[in-house]
């Protein structure tokens, strides 16, 4: 720890809606010393502690591992998902980024696919919706060979990885300016196509994903590479262009449709 | 009453093989005619609602989070033990039994323990075939890493990510049967009560977070797989929304809660900084295989860690445990850096950290190949200390992390409740009184792959399809307390905020219930929680309505459970007249200051039934006994 407390005075523009048909607004709320120790949610808690005492309702906020793995937390931060650091979740944001005097927007997702159940929160049981087209392996527990039969080469166990880190939190669809799921489809399409244990299912997994995804509403993919740019865990859009291959690949060289 | 843990006889090998033939069994057909409640989709939950619904169960699941792929499991960080000997090195199912029932110092149920150990093969097997995508090495087969409490390579890891990825594959195996209809998914939802009907487990109370509204489940069994409660402290590596509301249902209605004492406080986590902290964020075990902890030798020096020299620092592990060293088990590993910070050699602003520090290491083999091992591991800890520690060691104090205790469960993972089974962390059964790292993964998925599909069976064999439904007057009275207990928490309308209280609540029980325990202590802390219980209760407020989300309103009653939780592990601590793993006694200690266990006294699962409010709990007691293993005295010097 750096020596001795720095506190700002920042103010925030934070989104308050009742419910999805409520029409929703900007409230404004000056917050003083602010220890730049904080993360992001803790200088919520702080501002929610305060309005609780003044008889207000507090601000609504997903949150739960509060250590940038479980996704469920993410908000629009002056216009950036998850807010101006690359790599990282809101709740791994500090307020050491942010200077004395600055005015934070904070907004939730935004896409048509995510609904707003209130202030900063989303739901966003599409993107369950999403593997459960297709997102795993069939196979039922008990009957699988020895983890060392199958020997994966390195190289391809580690990009299996890279797509595998994703979280699930939504930041790549409220990112798009078509609100489209790709990297995130992409993500699950590329780790499970790179493992061999995944390639019986891959051209099946590949359509029903894509036309779950659709159905769903999320937009098509015109390759903005902003969901790149925001996602806390940089998984690179060339799990959409792998998807993109597994989608071809499907539709012209197997009997699935 | 002398409570039966139903170990099966014969050799301790044999007895989980015997026991699968001899359990009854459900024929194919019928089972589509049982219900089965699952509540948690963590690494037990998950898996269970899974397997079971392969199996052609009907599972309805619930979890608290918007999906069921956030719960807490995801967040562990160094791996999964397995006996699978991959690396050559001497392991077997017998030396991870013993090191597990060693390292939670002899106060585990033998033949669980030895259960976790077989079945511990078949899950790095299930995980592979799932798509789990272990580190491997050149050859492509998988790779190993050490971890503590083990003189064996046996832990098997994705990156820092162990635990997403393994809870990714059971979510992607729970997606399956939803998918295929078999499995029911209701997130965000929150058990307010367990429902008995004739004293058997019918079904839940649940609350819709997003609405407000109670529903009523009804099922055949139920299945607990709801975490552990280290949030009592307020502070620990625990997600935010982790509670022992579900376990503390369960306890109100007859379920007995065991061992609760028995908690884990991790010693490597990123130390308390400030007044607003919401949490305290664990750097993984893994970091000791290669960091080595030390303080500088005289207290009180302010040094740069870089400008003190050699001769002037205390690697005190080393020194105190030298054949396990930086290795030692968490729970030694922690007092012992409390007992150097309590002696004025603690480092930072606080003076309650250590160091952690890479530099050895990082000469011996190179930045990179120390960034590829512990690369987002570094990242997070520079970004919330703001110090690079590639240059400057980190900085670590211990977390409540774990916890062993939980309801009481037989060697089916059923409760004393019929038709209530406990899984992972929520029951006690397997990690004694200290866990070792890399176990709690093993456990949750040992028990949701591959015991509880058998057990459940067992159960369901002997009870035919269940005639109860949600209109039973059971449900109605169920739901008519949890919405008065709701009702009640908006009314006090006080002046201090639920975060407050709890925060309060967490400091009492970290100073007198946390890395070492005292008579005095205990009785001291007993005497603050009822008065912080009754400051709660007339003095709490709660702001919004009980109609929409409210987080408040669901933390309220949550930290309301835990300041009547709190006396009961207080309650336990002070009935253990021993030390043992997690649970040190200060009274009971050897000389050199290491915990002193008495077998004479103290063999036993203590197991606690709830006695009415503002009464003390009934005590019972499961003797432990031990066919195969003597109980020697634990070194790891």
């Amino acid at each position: 720890m750096k020596q001795g407390i720095n506190t700002i005075n920042i103010t925030l523009k934070v989104w308050r809606q009742k419910g999805h048909k409520d029409k929703g607004r900007f409230e404004t709320i000056p917050v003083r010393d602010v220890e730049t120790h904080m993360s992001f949610l803790e200088m919520l808690d702080v501002v929610n502690e305060r309005l609780t005492l003044e008889g207000k309702e507090p601000i609504e906020f997903d949150n739960d591992c509060r250590e940038g793995i479980c996704g469920m937390c993410g908000a629009v931060v002056n216009g950036i998902a998850h807010g101006p650091e690359k790599g990282m979740t809101l709740c791994q944001l500090h307020m050491r980024k942010f200077s004395d005097g600055d005015t934070i927007a904070v907004e939730p997702w935004r896409a048509r696919a995510f609904k707003v159940v209130k202030d900063l929160i989303v739901d966003r049981s599409s993107l369950d919706k999403i593997i459960q087209a297709g997102g795993f392996i069939s196979m039922i527990a008990g009957g699988a060979p020895d983890a060392n039969a199958i020997p994966i080469p390195q190289e391809i166990a580690e990009k299996a990885m890279d797509a595998a880190a994703c979280i699930g939190c939504g930041a790549c669809v409220a990112a798009c300016p078509n609100a489209s799921a790709m990297l995130f489809v992409g993500a699950k399409i590329s780790q499970l196509a790179l493992l061999p244990q995944g390639k019986p299912e891959a051209a099946k997994r590949a359509l029903s994903m894509l036309r779950e995804m659709d159905e769903l509403g999320f937009g098509n993919c015109s390759n903005e590479t902003e969901c790149e740019a925001v996602c806390p865990k940089e998984i690179s859009i060339a799990n959409i262009a792998l998807f993109n291959r597994e989608f071809l690949k499907a539709g012209f060289g197997s009997s699935e449709k | 009453m002398q409570l039966d843990g139903k170990v099966p006889g014969g050799q301790l090998s044999e007895k989980w093989d015997r026991h699968r033939f001899e359990l009854k069994m459900v024929n194919p057909a019928n089972k589509r005619k049982y219900h089965i409640i699952v509540v948690g989709t963590g690494l037990a939950g998950g898996s269970s609602s899974a397997a079971l619904a392969e199996l052609g169960y009907n599972v309805k699941t619930f979890c608290i989070q918007d999906s069921p792929r956030r719960a807490h499991s995801i967040a562990a960080q160094g791996g999964i033990n397995a006996a699978k000997n991959y690396p050559n090195d001497g392991d077997s199912i017998w030396r991870l039994f013993y090191d597990t029932i060693k390292g939670g110092d002899f106060r585990s149920r033998e033949a669980n323990t030895y259960r976790l150990a077989q079945v511990s093969n078949n899950i790095i097997d299930q995980c592979v075939a799932q798509g789990v995508p272990f580190a491997r090495d050149y050859g492509g087969l998988l790779a190993n890493r050490s971890f503590g409490g083990a003189q064996v390579s046996r832990t098997f890891y994705a990156r820092g990510q162990t635990g997403q990825q393994l809870l990714l594959g059971a979510y992607s195996s729970l997606s399956r049967q939803i998918a295929a209809g078999k499995v029911k998914m209701f997130p965000r939802r929150e058990m307010l009560d367990l429902v008995l009907v004739n004293g058997q487990a019918k079904g839940i109370v649940v609350r819709n977070l997003i609405t407000g509204e109670f529903e009523s489940h009804e099922a055949d069994a139920v299945v607990l797989a709801t975490g552990g409660y280290g949030n009592v402290y307020y502070l620990s590596t625990n997600a935010t929304s982790c509670n022992v509301g579900a376990a503390f249902r369960a306890y109100k209605k007859g379920a007995f809660f065991a061992n609760p004492c028995f908690t884990q406080i991790h010693p490597t986590c990123i130390p308390h900084s400030g007044e607003y902290q919401s949490k305290l964020t664990l750097m993984s075990e893994s970091l000791r295989n290669d960091g080595r902890v030390w303080v500088p030798k005289n207290p009180g020096d302010k040094r740069r860690p870089n400008d003190i020299p050699e001769s002037e620092r205390d690697y005190f592990l080393e020194r105190k445990y030298p054949s396990y060293g930086n290795l030692a088990p968490r729970d030694v590993a922690s007092r012992s850096t409390k007992e150097e910070c309590d002696a004025g050699k603690g480092v930072g602003t606080t003076g309650y950290a250590v160091y952690l520090d890479f530099n050895d290491v990082i000469e011996r083999d190179g930045i990179d190949t120390i960034s590829k091992k512990y690369g987002n591991l570094f990242d997070m800890y520079k970004n919330i200390i703001d110090e690079n520690p590639y240059e400057t060691p980190m900085m670590i104090y211990p977390a409540s992390h774990y916890t062993m205790g939980g309801l009481w469960v037989d060697y089916n993972l059923m409760s004393n409740i019929d038709g209530l089974f406990v899984l992972g962390e929520a029951n006690f059964s397997d990690h004694g009184a200290n866990r070792l790292g890399a176990s709690a993964l093993m456990q949750g998925l040992a028990d949701g792959y591959f015991i509880i599909p058998y057990t459940i069976g067992g159960y369901l064999a002997g009870t035919a399809p269940s005639e109860v439904s949600a209109d039973h007057p059971a449900f109605n009275e169920a739901t008519q307390a949890a919405d008065e207990r709701i009702k009640k928490l908006l009314a006090i309308k006080g002046k201090r905020t639920v975060d407050n209280i709890h925060r309060e609540l967490g400091q009492i029980m970290w100073k007198y219930c946390g890395m070492a325990r005292n008579k005095e202590g205990l009785n001291k802390a007993i005497k603050l929680i009822q008065e912080l219980r009754e400051e709660f209760r007339e003095n709490v407020t709660v702001p919004g309505s009980d109609s929409d989300y409210n987080l408040s309103l669901q933390k309220a009653g949550r930290v309301a459970d835990f300041l009547e939780f709190a006396e009961l592990m207080v309650t336990d601590a002070l009935a253990r007249e021993e030390s043992c793993g997690g649970h040190f006694r200060e009274e009971y200690q050897t000389e050199e200051g290491e915990a002193k266990r008495d077998d004479e006294d103290f063999c036993h699962v203590a197991a606690w039934e709830y006695g009415g409010y503002g009464k003390a709990p009934i005590f019972h007691k499961e003797p432990l006994v031990f066919e195969s293993v003597e109980l020697t005295t634990r070194s790891y010097k």
